[in-house]
């Protein structure tokens, strides 16, 4: 049954990393504003992308 | 075919050169050319009046469309946006789809914002400032569509000192860093303004007032609950398939399960749950039970006894369950949380009034803070600004609209040394005035001393849960309670407790929760959609209880701008009409103005007038005009001021003009209101759900007949009431046994009535003007649709009671196995997230199909 051990160490350690990735996501303001950026990726823009940086307090 | 393209091509640039001539000075010439051309097609003019639209704001561009660069523009305004887009090359504007560009305000005046220097003031509406980088997040009411959100993310390309700019749609606030030496504040709000996206800055920004609606800290949770649920679900596996006996893994190895999921749960308990232990015992302390108060208990107990199995490995515990009431209780509440308004609903004076003014020292006009006038000072107030503070007129004449106080439409003229008071806005030429108090006391601003202000509106809980808090906790704990002596009675005294905790576990009414926010959040987005805002889902429940209903007249039964002009008496000739659309010019009295945009439109249909030069024009206040066009002395205005004797009585119901020439009356102009549509069926709407309807203005008598057909009676109309009066008329109408009253006002002097009201409708044209204090916002459109939202909220009730009695379903199910003692967590696993499933999907089809059944709705 040791095998179950290291099956669910790795289990948790990926759910975990998603979780990690989840907070950090919402940590850096990408949940703040779910509407905007729908919009603002229908934009042909002829140069890069803005550079406005996130407010990531 | 050709032929046919020809002919629609000449025909446009026919009546593009006609638009031209049209400007003043070429009058008399277009006219002529017109009836001529007019001749050579056997069409006449209005057929071929094609309408055509701005290019920038698309609104129809009337009789007097500007041309440069080959496009119409509708105004000067418009046509400088496009001119300055055109010059940084930013017309992709123009190419988005649903790209409605906004008319830069047409009073905007350099130096408007020159305020936003002063360090003082600075300091407070920048929101970082360091190394030269200033970063502002602005307010900006007139974005409205995917275009404004592309020019404002360009605002780098107008101007080299924005480094960047970032919208947040739904809220409508523009994040913009600046470098501080390539671009001053004031220069910047002046840059957006420019292009029609002024910033509003108000008194409310500058004292710190910033509610953040968002919390992440709600989101943090979802997040930590879900993973958690879903790994103790993992963990409990082995358990739910083996339903009798063993789970077959051994002692040691359910000894780490268990350990993992304890550690699992832990910051679901201490963290994510947090927010129903802190509201439950805030109720508790101030000896009220919440619904929050159960939701704690059955958590708490869960937890507790879960630990104890697992400690004692005598079963695997409820943690599954737990953390997913947790998980689901959290969605709900961000899912209604998230159906709010983003809306800002309490709003005070500090609102409405201006940040600074115009201080003129020493013959220099300078800008100063609004609260640091003192008594003496000297302002300079400009067109449609308004007055901040009570003072003593210092220019000769002024004419100052106090609709937004009183409710009455027309202007009040004072001349020099009179008091004026805060509140009212200058229509005309701009004034000086001598400050006689401060902004705080003056009298406007008494107003929001009046008691239903200062007192803290208590949110109480809903009706329905508290019912249920009272009955359905007492019951738990007494079928707890019962199920614990009989299994004790029976010496089985393990049994007993088992039993008393899973009754208190599975009767958590978290399902009751549920369907309150589910319901809630459903109904207020459906609201929104249908054009009303509500502040909150308690609104909703008051909203279904409403007994009576008190309208407020001007701009919330009639449409703000809009009346209809008929002539009445000997006809006019087009120079006759010429002479009297130039004397009303002269005046900024709403009369005379509705009957010269009434002339112009005739002027567009039929052609042009000539006009002469005017001499010695004067106006007198409560009268009239009068002004010497050529030889012929025109006098405009009441009936006495022209001499027509038969003025009686009757002239209260509708606003007249009369007209005389040379000292002969010719006739008047009658001027009604234009009401919005459908009142009557609205008011038989209401009454056929037995809720009474009057109407309540701060207007003098006007359109009694047709008031009181809509109202069913001349009793229920009441005239000239002052903003006091109106509050105490909603009070009266609560009476001793508090029924439930609405109030609709749009005004400034409903602003008492709307707080005092049960529920108070600030009714708005353009939802993102300011509106007083409320408990929602209604689209002036939608003013039609009252009746139904009053119905469907009372249909929400039903919604909450009809899914409670499911969850009561899915209890009793949970209690039969509760009270012997013998609820398996798997049981609980798969009863706990199907009640919620089942509510949510329950309320979100029922609220749905409610709203299609009534609203008649537009894209659900």
């Amino acid at each position: 049954m040791s095998a179950i051990y290291i099956l669910i160490a790795a289990g948790l350690l990926i759910a975990g990393g998603f979780l990690f990735v989840f907070l950090w996501a919402v940590r850096s303001g990408q949940f703040d504003d779910d509407i905007t950026p729908s919009i603002r990726i229908l934009f042909d823009d002829e140069e890069p992308a803005d550079t406005a940086k996130n407010n990531s307090g | 075919m050709i032929r046919i393209i020809n002919f629609v091509v000449r025909k446009a640039q026919f009546w593009d050169r006609v638009r031209i001539e049209k400007k003043p000075g070429n009058l008399d010439n277009a006219r002529e050319k017109m009836m001529e051309k007019a001749d050579l097609y056997t069409h006449t003019p209005e057929e071929n009046l094609v309408e055509e639209t701005c290019y920038h704001c698309s609104l129809p561009c009337e009789d007097t469309a500007i041309r440069y660069d080959s496009k119409a523009f509708c105004c000067s305004g418009c046509q400088a946006v496009y001119s300055i887009l055109k010059e940084k090359d930013l017309c992709a504007y123009y190419r988005l789809p649903d790209a409605k560009g906004n008319s830069p305000d047409r009073n905007y005046y350099k130096g408007k914002y020159q305020y936003l220097d002063l360090p003082e003031i600075k300091q407070k509406v920048v929101s970082f400032s360091e190394n030269g980088i200033t970063q502002v997040n602005w307010y900006i009411p007139s974005m409205h569509c995917s275009s404004c959100i592309w020019l404002l993310e360009n605002l780098h390309k107008l101007h080299d000192g924005v480094s960047a700019a970032l919208v947040d749609f739904p809220e409508k606030t523009v994040r913009i860093s600046i470098r501080d030496e390539a671009i001053k504040l004031s220069e910047l709000a002046g840059l957006m303004s420019s292009v029609g996206y002024e910033p509003y800055i108000s008194l409310n920004d500058l004292e710190g007032k910033k509610t953040s609606r968002f919390d992440r800290k709600r989101i943090y949770k979802i997040g930590i609950a879900g993973f958690a649920f879903g790994n103790i679900m993992f963990m409990g596996l082995s358990d739910y398939f083996t339903i009798i006996g063993s789970t077959g893994l051994g002692s040691e190895t359910e000894a780490v399960f268990g350990a993992i999921s304890i550690l699992l749960s832990l910051p679901v308990f201490f963290y994510c749950s947090s927010d129903f232990f802190v509201s439950a015992w805030k109720a508790i302390k101030n000896r009220q039970l919440n619904i929050d108060a159960p939701i704690a208990l059955a958590i708490l107990v869960t937890f507790v006894r879960s630990l104890f199995e697992i400690a004692s490995q005598t079963g695997s515990g409820y943690l599954d369950s737990m953390t997913g009431i947790v998980f689901f209780m959290l969605i709900g509440r961000y899912f209604q949380d998230k159906s709010y308004s983003l809306i800002s609903f309490d709003r005070d004076y500090k609102s409405f009034f201006p940040v600074a003014v115009s201080v003129m020292k020493n013959g220099i006009e300078s800008q100063m803070q609004i609260s640091e006038i003192e008594p003496g000072d000297r302002l300079r107030i400009r067109s449609s600004e308004m007055i901040p503070c009570d003072g003593r007129l210092v220019s000769e004449t002024a004419a100052i609209d106090y609709s937004f106080v009183s409710g009455e439409s027309a202007p009040v003229t004072k001349t020099m040394n009179e008091q004026v008071y805060a509140g009212g806005k200058i229509s005309g030429a701009s004034i000086e005035l001598e400050a006689t108090k401060k902004v705080a006391q003056s009298y406007l601003t008494g107003l929001w001393n009046n008691d239903v202000f200062t007192q803290a509106r208590d949110e109480e809980e809903s009706r329905l849960t508290s019912f249920i808090n009272r009955y359905f906790t007492i019951a738990v704990f007494l079928i707890g309670s019962v199920s614990w002596i009989y299994w004790a009675w029976a010496g089985d005294f393990k049994r007993g407790f088992d039993a008393m905790t899973t009754v208190w576990i599975i009767a958590c009414p978290c399902a009751l929760l549920l369907s309150d926010t589910f319901t809630n959040g459903n109904l207020l987005a459906i609201f929104r959609r249908n054009g009303l805002y509500l502040k909150n889902a308690h609104i909703l429940e008051k909203l279904s209880g409403i007994k009576k209903v008190v309208f407020d007249k001007t701009g919330t039964l009639t449409l703000p701008d809009a009346a209809e002009v008929r002539f009445k008496g000997y006809p006019l000739t087009p120079a006759e009409k010429g002479m009297i659309a130039e004397v009303s010019k002269q005046s900024v009295h709403p009369l005379s103005r509705l009957v010269r945009e009434f002339l112009e439109r005739q002027a567009a249909e039929s052609g042009v007038f000539s006009v002469s030069g005017l001499k010695q024009y004067k106006e007198q206040a409560g009268g009239g005009l009068e002004a010497v066009c050529g030889s012929v002395t025109v006098r405009l205005g009441s009936g006495r001021w022209v001499g027509e004797a038969g003025d009686g009585g009757e002239e209260v119901r509708t606003s007249r003009v009369y007209i005389a020439f040379d000292g002969v009356v010719r006739g008047f102009f009658e001027v009604e209101s234009k009401y919005r549509e459908g009142l009557k069926e609205t008011v038989r709407l209401l009454d056929k759900d037995g809720i009474d309807a009057c109407m309540l203005s701060g207007d003098k008598p006007t359109d009694i007949v047709f008031l009181a057909d809509v109202f069913g009676g001349e009793d229920r109309l009441s005239f000239s009431r002052t903003p006091q009066d109106k509050l105490d008329f909603v009070r009266q109408l609560q009476g001793s046994n508090r029924e439930a009253v609405m109030m609709l006002g749009d005004g400034l002097n409903d602003a008492g009535a709307l707080m005092q009201s049960d529920v108070g409708v600030a009714v708005s044209d353009n939802i993102n003007n300011f509106t007083p204090a409320s408990d929602a916002i209604l689209e002036g459109s939608c003013l039609k649709d009252i009746g139904a939202f009053v119905r469907l909220a009372a249909a929400g009730r039903r919604i909450v009671t009809g899914s409670f009695g499911i969850s009561v379903i899915y209890n009793i199910v949970g209690l039969y196995f509760a009270v012997q003692g013998e609820l398996k967590p798997v049981v609980a696993a798969i009863l706990m997230p199907a009640s919620s499933i089942s509510i949510i999907l329950f309320t979100t089809l029922m609220s749905r199909l409610k709203a299609r059944q009534l609203m008649k709705v537009k894209n659900l």
